[in-house]
């Protein structure tokens, strides 16, 4: 409790202090007002590319369109709907993750003929193949799910690959010394053992998930998300600045959030076993 | 030598069959090109196109390479100098944490106004950005995750932080360094095409599929992937190399690659 | 005892403060004469590893002084009087061999070529000439133990701080190695402070056994073994030797002083 209260104090400080750092700069180098010229001019930290942190915060409350909603209520709304892509992502991804892992720890065979396509698939740049994607599966919300399962997948499948290999070999023989099934030795030896490197994992997949749908919602035409909007205010940028960097605030929080529900999930399920890594 | 090869044969045969199906299917069942172009389409496509795909490649080569550089040594300099201070890497290192699961592409469309949209710098910094966080927090927890016994040795010679520093934490953390560098080398190309899809250049790979794509051509678009993926893998092995290379000590002695 | 290169008085050791308080060590005095081979032995969590890192200067006292050589323990380390050996080799895996061995001199700015030579001059006295260019994971672990005795000897310090050097190799690698570290010892004219479990090892090696009691840690009674040096395979048959060892187990058990052990009765 105490210490969950000094973090989120440690986090309000560091917040606070790159809001002041941004300013800093924008003093120095920004654009000249009435009550004050700064001694450089760096394009970077123009008013247009380096919106003031109180603007920014405005904009929120500001409608996104003339007469639309504020733009902070369509931001909560494209982030709810990346997050839903993404989650749906993590959990196709974490599944077939998983089941990867367990057939190759059974079989070697399927090991050496699959594993350096899993390792391979990484290779290739997502966002090129999410237009075919879109075009087989009909742009919708199922198709960035998979653009974002492809990315989760394999941060799972290589940790899961890992943890399930890593009880004790003396554990295992003792396993069958009770002549156990590979099933028993699975549910009671493997999986517990994988637990933490699996976690280890879907902290990175979680992090991927949203990765992936933002990617994902750009070429299949999805202007629900976060991606879209995104997509959209860049359009749109000279003529509000603010609204780019809401909406990058937006996709951080959602990106930050996923993980840190994750990392909760694991404090709970690993209790007493070991600390949480923090990563 | 025999036993080597016959280890790889599942991975080929997989490889041989899968083309082969691919193919099969494809004229079997007549499915248009537009949805799933033959291998046979692709690898034609590839040759048809090898010089465009060889500029367009290198292109976003420079732009992944400069990108790595630039993020590379961002994040060295900054774990170097942060993990002479125990408690200001503690307290660091969550939030670069936190930070690396920021979605960092969304900060391409930024890097074009910053950097101007077709000064490949603008993609680079993306990737320099998308990096920083993988080599900064590997490089800070081999600096500090020291064996214990290990400092306590040097304690026992009276050794300075400098050469704790030098003799310890230093070469303790290469093999982090170069988990994160290998990491980053798919990293940095896929970061490059991300950032290339808001627009820049269109002579890069990223445009190229996008283009490609849009008018349907899809073997051409599939043969730039193709060569993405293998620039990415080729960049990934060249610093599988230089670690074979500059820590030889750890070849046999591997650590499970953290993630 | 006038040349003593160890002197602990009145040593108290407190780990922790308030609900976690443990007291590690209790009032322990002890004196090590110079060229002497003292083991320390006592049951598990006694104290016999925070014993030794206090007179390494690894860890203060919570009461009393520390001398060695003639000096704070604190300023012995700065001049480099001591070599370290724990139960685990802890070489650096990034060096060879010789660069393990190499690694105290450099530490102390020694140049290049005495480097090279005294680390080949300490591997061949431990024997491990011709593995100079090896890493350690491609050596045993009685190996790695011995490169790990040489780079502790590497800087030629006064004394010799082992912790369960041993502890971790099988019987018959760990009594090669004894016989080992007792021609090293009589080589270099070190002192040796010797952690062990086991008791024989303790009587076979140590010109003095300080035994240990647990909950508080304090030496019940430092033993000196007069048996004949060198010692060597004979030794382990000599019949004083079972007697020391009956000794040791019995002080061990707690039994009173005073009543004639059995070794008294042998050594009569
Ligand atoms: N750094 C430490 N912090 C707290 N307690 C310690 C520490 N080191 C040792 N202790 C405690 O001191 C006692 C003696 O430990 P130690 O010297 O390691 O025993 P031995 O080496 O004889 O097995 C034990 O009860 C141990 O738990
Ligand atoms: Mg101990």
């Amino acid at each position: 409790m105490f210490r969950a209260a000094r973090s989120s104090l440690s986090l309000f400080v560091v917040i606070g202090a790159l809001a002041v750092l941004w300013e800093v700069v924008k003093l120095l180098g920004g654009d000249p007002s009435e009550a004050w010229t700064p001694p450089f001019q760096w394009t970077v930290a123009s008013d247009l590319n380096m919106p003031h942190v109180w603007d920014i915060a405005a904009s929120f409350v500001q409608p996104a369109q003339r007469n639309g909603p504020p733009l902070g209520l369509v931001l909560v709304n494209a982030g709810i709907f990346t997050f839903r892509e993404a989650f749906g992502g993590f959990v196709f991804g974490a599944v077939l993750g998983l089941a990867l892992a367990i057939v190759f720890v059974h079989s070697s065979l399927l090991e050496r003929a699959l594993v350096p396509y899993v390792v391979a698939s990484q290779t290739v740049p997502i966002i090129a193949i999410a237009p075919v994607l879109v075009i087989w599966l009909g742009g919708g919300w199922l198709a960035v799910a998979l653009i974002s399962a492809y990315l989760t997948f394999f941060p799972v499948t290589i940790a899961g690959l890992r943890g399930l290999r890593s009880p004790d070999p003396r554990a295992l023989e003792l396993m069958r010394s009770y002549a156990s099934s590979s099933r028993d030795v699975l549910w009671k030896v493997r999986l517990p053992a994988a637990a933490p490197y699996l976690f280890a994992a879907f902290k990175v997949a979680a992090t991927a998930s949203v990765v992936g749908a933002i990617i994902g919602e750009l070429p299949s035409g999805i202007r629900d998300g976060l991606g879209g909007a995104i997509l959209n205010f860049n359009q749109f940028y000279v003529s509000g600045p603010p609204k780019l960097w809401a909406a990058i605030i937006v996709a951080a929080i959602v990106g930050i959030g996923f993980f840190a529900l994750v990392r909760v999930a694991e404090t709970v399920v690993l209790r007493g076993r070991v600390a949480p890594s923090d990563a | 030598m025999t036993r080597r090869l016959a280890y790889y044969v599942p991975a080929v045969a997989v490889f041989v069959g899968v083309l082969g199906l691919w193919e099969l299917v494809v004229r079997a069942f007549g499915i248009q090109q537009f949805l799933l172009p033959p291998p046979s389409a692709i690898a034609f496509a590839f040759v048809e196109h090898f010089d465009e795909l060889t500029t367009v490649g290198r292109n976003t080569l420079v732009e992944a390479v400069g990108g790595l550089v630039i993020g590379g040594v961002a994040a060295l300099v900054v774990a170097f100098a942060t993990a002479r201070w125990v408690t200001a890497s503690r307290t660091l290192l969550p939030f670069a944490i936190a930070a690396n699961s920021v979605p960092i592409i969304a900060f391409a469309p930024i890097m074009n106004n910053w950097f101007g949209i077709l000064n490949p710098l603008s993609k680079m910094m993306v990737v320099a950005v998308l990096v920083f966080f993988p080599i900064m927090i590997n490089t800070l927890r081999g600096l500090t995750l020291v064996d214990q016994a290990s400092l306590e040795l040097m304690r026992s010679y009276a050794a300075s932080e400098l050469a704790i520093f030098a003799k310890v934490r230093v070469p303790n953390a290469l093999p982090y360094i170069f988990t994160a560098l290998k990491v980053s080398a798919t990293l940095s190309l896929i970061g490059a095409i991300v950032a290339e899809y808001f627009g820049g250049s269109r002579s890069v790979l990223g445009q190229f599929i996008i283009t490609e794509a849009a008018f349907f051509r899809f073997a051409n678009a599939w043969a730039a992937i193709v060569v993405a993926s293998a620039v990415s893998i080729a960049f990934f092995l060249i610093i599988l190399a230089i670690e074979r290379v500059a820590i030889p000590w750890h070849a046999s002695a591997r650590i499970a690659d953290s993630s | 005892m006038s040349d003593s290169i160890v002197r602990v008085r009145g040593v108290d050791k407190v780990f922790g403060a308030g609900a976690d308080k443990t007291p590690a060590l209790q009032h322990i005095d002890l004196e090590i004469p110079r060229g002497a081979f003292v083991s320390l032995i006592g049951p598990s969590g006694c104290g016999k590893s925070t014993l030794l890192r206090l007179i390494g200067d690894l860890t203060q006292p919570s009461a009393g002084t520390v001398e060695v050589n003639g000096k704070t323990a604190h300023r012995a380390r700065l001049d480099r009087d001591y070599g370290m050996v724990f139960q685990a080799p802890v070489l650096f895996d990034w060096r060879t061999v010789q660069g393990n061995v190499e690694l105290p001199l450099e530490v102390s700015a020694k140049d290049r070529s005495a480097r090279a030579d005294r680390a080949k001059a300490m591997l061949a006295l431990v024997e491990l000439t011709g593995f100079e260019r090896r890493y350690p994971w491609q050596l045993s672990g009685g190996m790695q133990q011995r490169v790990a005795i040489a780079r502790a000897l590497s800087f030629e310090p006064a004394i010799l701080l082992m912790d369960e050097p041993f502890g971790a190799l099988d019987e018959m690698t760990r009594e090669r190695l004894n016989i080992e570290l007792l021609r090293i010892w009589k080589q270099t004219g070190t002192t040796i402070v010797f952690v062990t479990h086991s008791i024989p090892e303790a009587v076979f090696l140590s010109t003095h056994v300080a035994v240990m009691s647990a909950r508080p840690g304090r030496i019940i009674e430092l033993i000196p073994v007069d048996l004949p040096q060198p010692r060597n395979d004979l030794t382990r048959e000599d019949e004083r030797y079972f007697g020391f060892i009956t000794r040791v187990r019995e002080r061990l058990r707690g039994r009173e002083m005073g009543r004639p052990g059995a070794a008294e009765v042998a050594a009569s």
